[in-house]
């Protein structure tokens, strides 16, 4: 077990920087998942981490240790590749057990080993097998059992469930999350599935051309995103945003939407968004459930307004709504019950309180 | 499938399935068809080697029915498997065959697999640099290799020309580009993930090879040792150049020089001796063929 530290850590192939200098520090036991669409340097950055990769710049400590010029062999880890890569001439015991029997541990050792991981994943039944006599979700808990007999410093996992379908990548990764509870082994896992990042990790980093843009636990990048990416990557639907500017009517702060739209922020929204420039040219970003059907006794900050609806999707626990605002589309969630139909008008309310203001030209959160 | 496919309404559902069940038939028919076109094509010559085989010199010489045995006799296969020359030729090939597939797969295995995995500057080149050389006709080099052992004799003393043992030197030059492309092509389809899992596990790049590599290309090894076996066993023009006197004779060229004397064709032995020098080869594919099919990269990745 130990702690992973990446400092100013590069990437370059040729000319293109897949890695800009990236700051990361993951403490001992820590579950961090890197996410980001494909192309933002998470995979070449657990690759680097791995050993598979040469870093161009920077440096990467494993342990407290510099591990730059170290071999993958050599660093302690374990990976879990997307498409599992088990030995296909090999059954599920001996694949298990390649790494041990590499380092020529003692057969006992292996065996009770390999019989641990197999009862924890509960694969057991097919110790024998060849990989080809199992199915996805069976080539994927050899993978980890793989991973797992090792007993390494860290965990990699690249992309370990997009092999899989939807249900079964459900029930894989509450697997993964047990495991972690079982083995607290440092683990480090990309995937640009922004599901599996929040619920999977304590800490998740969202990487966007090459850099981070964000660090923070699941519940921090919901509700605290520091970026417009942030904010529009992380949740689903998205986050809404609408073009406005700040006005000041009789002493209050309004936010206005449309010539006729505009909201009083609740006050103290109002007192953090006081200083900010009036001329500005801002967004309103809004989460879908922060819109939702007018209420008789709303609370304070919760602004109502009339909408005409494009698009209607019913979810069963829940309606999604569509709308256009300024030559946006609003998206918001509103009761099963709330009478929402295609094409027909609603009264719905927006929760200020929840509100966020970016900035339109920076797409920082302000 | 009813013969009656139409009625007065016009075609109906039935008949479309009907239809498509006659293309299917009709495309296996034409596909018999031309498979025992080929077949007869390709056996004919054996099985007149066979018949020719079984016929003493004096049937053979009568200018009876060719297809036909009348006094069948195994005095050529009798003649040929007790004289000692037969089976020094035949001992020369076989060792010449086996040295040359082990020197091959020593060289081209490794070869193959630092050019598919390690890349290295100019790998990709080299790749192709080796294929290249393959195609480059025995009948161009021959002269220039004969004078290359020949200065190379007279300079150290050592002589290789008229020795079988030369032919070690010569024959991987034909067997290892050609070995070592079809392994490349082999290791190049096995997924990236698989080495880089191993290199994790804690593998050398030579236990990557022999531990990973090698069981997973099987396939590929077989059908590049099969290559290997088949030149080295067939090959005519440079043990004819290379080799002359008759106890140092490879099979194929031993045949023409001993059986031929002058103008006078010994038939019956000549073809004795080429269907017995065929028999090694069809027994190693019948052995080998199933390994040949069978994939067994099934199952590594997510397939």
């Amino acid at each position: 077990m130990a702690d992973v530290s990446l400092r100013k850590v590069v990437k370059r192939y040729d000319e293109v920087e897949a890695v800009r200098g990236i700051d990361l520090d993951i403490a001992d036991h820590e579950f961090v998942v890197l996410v980001g669409p494909s192309g933002c340097g998470k995979s070449t950055t657990l690759r680097m981490i791995a050993g598979l990769e040469d870093i161009s710049d920077g440096d990467i400590m494993i342990g407290g240790d510099v591990v730059n010029d170290v071999p993958p062999k050599d660093r302690d880890i374990a990976m879990v590749f997307q498409n599992y890569a088990l030995y296909p001439h090999m059954t599920v015991a001996e694949n298990m057990s390649f790494g041990l029997r590499l380092k020529n541990y003692p057969k006992a050792e292996i065996k009770s080993r390999v019989t641990e991981a197999a009862r924890m994943l509960d694969i057991t039944d097919l110790i024998d097998r060849k990989p080809k006599q199992l199915s996805g979700g069976q080539r994927q808990r050899v993978a980890m059992g793989r991973a797992i007999v090792r007993n390494p410093k860290v965990f990699l996992f690249d992309e370990p469930l997009s092999n899989l379908d939807a249900k079964l990548r459900v029930q894989m990764r509450i697997e993964i999350k047990k495991v972690h509870q079982k083995v607290r082994t440092t683990t480090v896992y990309v995937t640009h599935d922004q599901v599996e990042a929040m619920t999977l990790a304590d800490r998740v980093v969202v990487m966007n051309h090459g850099r981070i843009e964000q660090i923070g636990t699941p519940n921090e990048l919901y509700h605290k995103p520091a970026t417009r990416f942030v904010a529009s990557f992380i949740g689903s639907p998205a986050m809404n945003f609408v073009p406005c500017r700040l006005e000041d009517v009789g002493g209050k702060l309004n936010v206005r939407l449309t010539d006729r739209l505009a909201f009083a922020l609740p006050p103290a929204r109002a007192a953090r968004y006081q200083s900010l420039s009036r001329t500005d040219r801002l967004l309103l970003g809004i989460r879908p459930e922060h819109v939702m059907e007018a209420r008789p006794h709303a609370g304070p900050g919760v602004e109502p307004f009339d909408a005409v609806l494009d698009v209607t999707e019913p979810m069963g626990m829940e309606t999604l709504v569509y709308f256009t605002l300024e030559g946006s589309q609003v998206c918001g969630r509103v009761s099963p019950n709330a009478g929402a139909q295609d094409g027909s008008p609603l009264r719905l309310a927006v929760d200020l309180n929840n509100m966020h203001l970016l900035n339109e030209v920076t797409g920082a959160v302000l | 499938m009813s013969t009656m496919t139409i009625d007065k309404s016009g075609p109906t559902r039935k008949v479309k399935y009907g239809s498509m069940s006659r293309d299917r038939t009709w495309a296996l028919r034409w596909s018999y068809f031309f498979l025992i076109l080929f077949a007869i094509f390709s056996l004919t010559p054996p099985l007149y080697m066979l018949i020719t085989s079984l016929k003493s010199s004096a049937e053979i010489s009568a200018a009876t029915n060719p297809w036909w045995v009348y006094h069948p006799t195994l005095s050529n296969y009798i003649e040929l498997l007790t004289s000692n020359q037969f089976l020094r030729f035949f001992w020369n090939s076989a060792w010449v065959s086996i040295i040359v597939v082990t020197i091959t797969m020593l060289i081209s295995v490794p070869a193959a697999f630092a050019l598919a995995r390690m890349k290295f500057w100019g790998s990709a080149t080299l790749a192709t640099g080796v294929f290249l050389t393959y195609l480059i006709p025995d009948s161009l080099l021959f002269i220039p290799l004969f004078k290359m052992f020949a200065v190379f004799g007279d300079w150290t003393g050592i002589q290789l020309v008229n020795r079988w043992y030369v032919l070690l030197f010569i024959y991987p030059t034909l067997t290892v580009p050609f070995c070592t492309w079809i392994m490349i092509g082999y290791f190049a389809s096995i997924p990236k993930e698989l080495d880089e899992a191993a290199i994790i596990d804690g593998a050398s790049w030579f236990q990557t090879l022999t531990r990973i590599f090698i069981p997973v290309a099987l396939p590929g090894l077989i059908a590049a040792t099969i290559f290997a076996f088949t030149v080295s066993w067939a090959q005519f023009l440079y043990p004819l150049v290379f080799t002359t006197s008759t106890d140092q004779l490879v099979l194929p060229v031993g045949i023409i020089t001993t059986l031929i004397k002058g103008d006078v064709f010994n038939w019956g032995q000549i073809m004795t001796g080429a269907l017995l020098g065929a028999a090694p080869p069809l027994i190693i594919y019948a052995f080998l063929m199933d390994y040949y099919i069978a994939g067994l990269t099934a199952g590594a990745t997510k397939g």
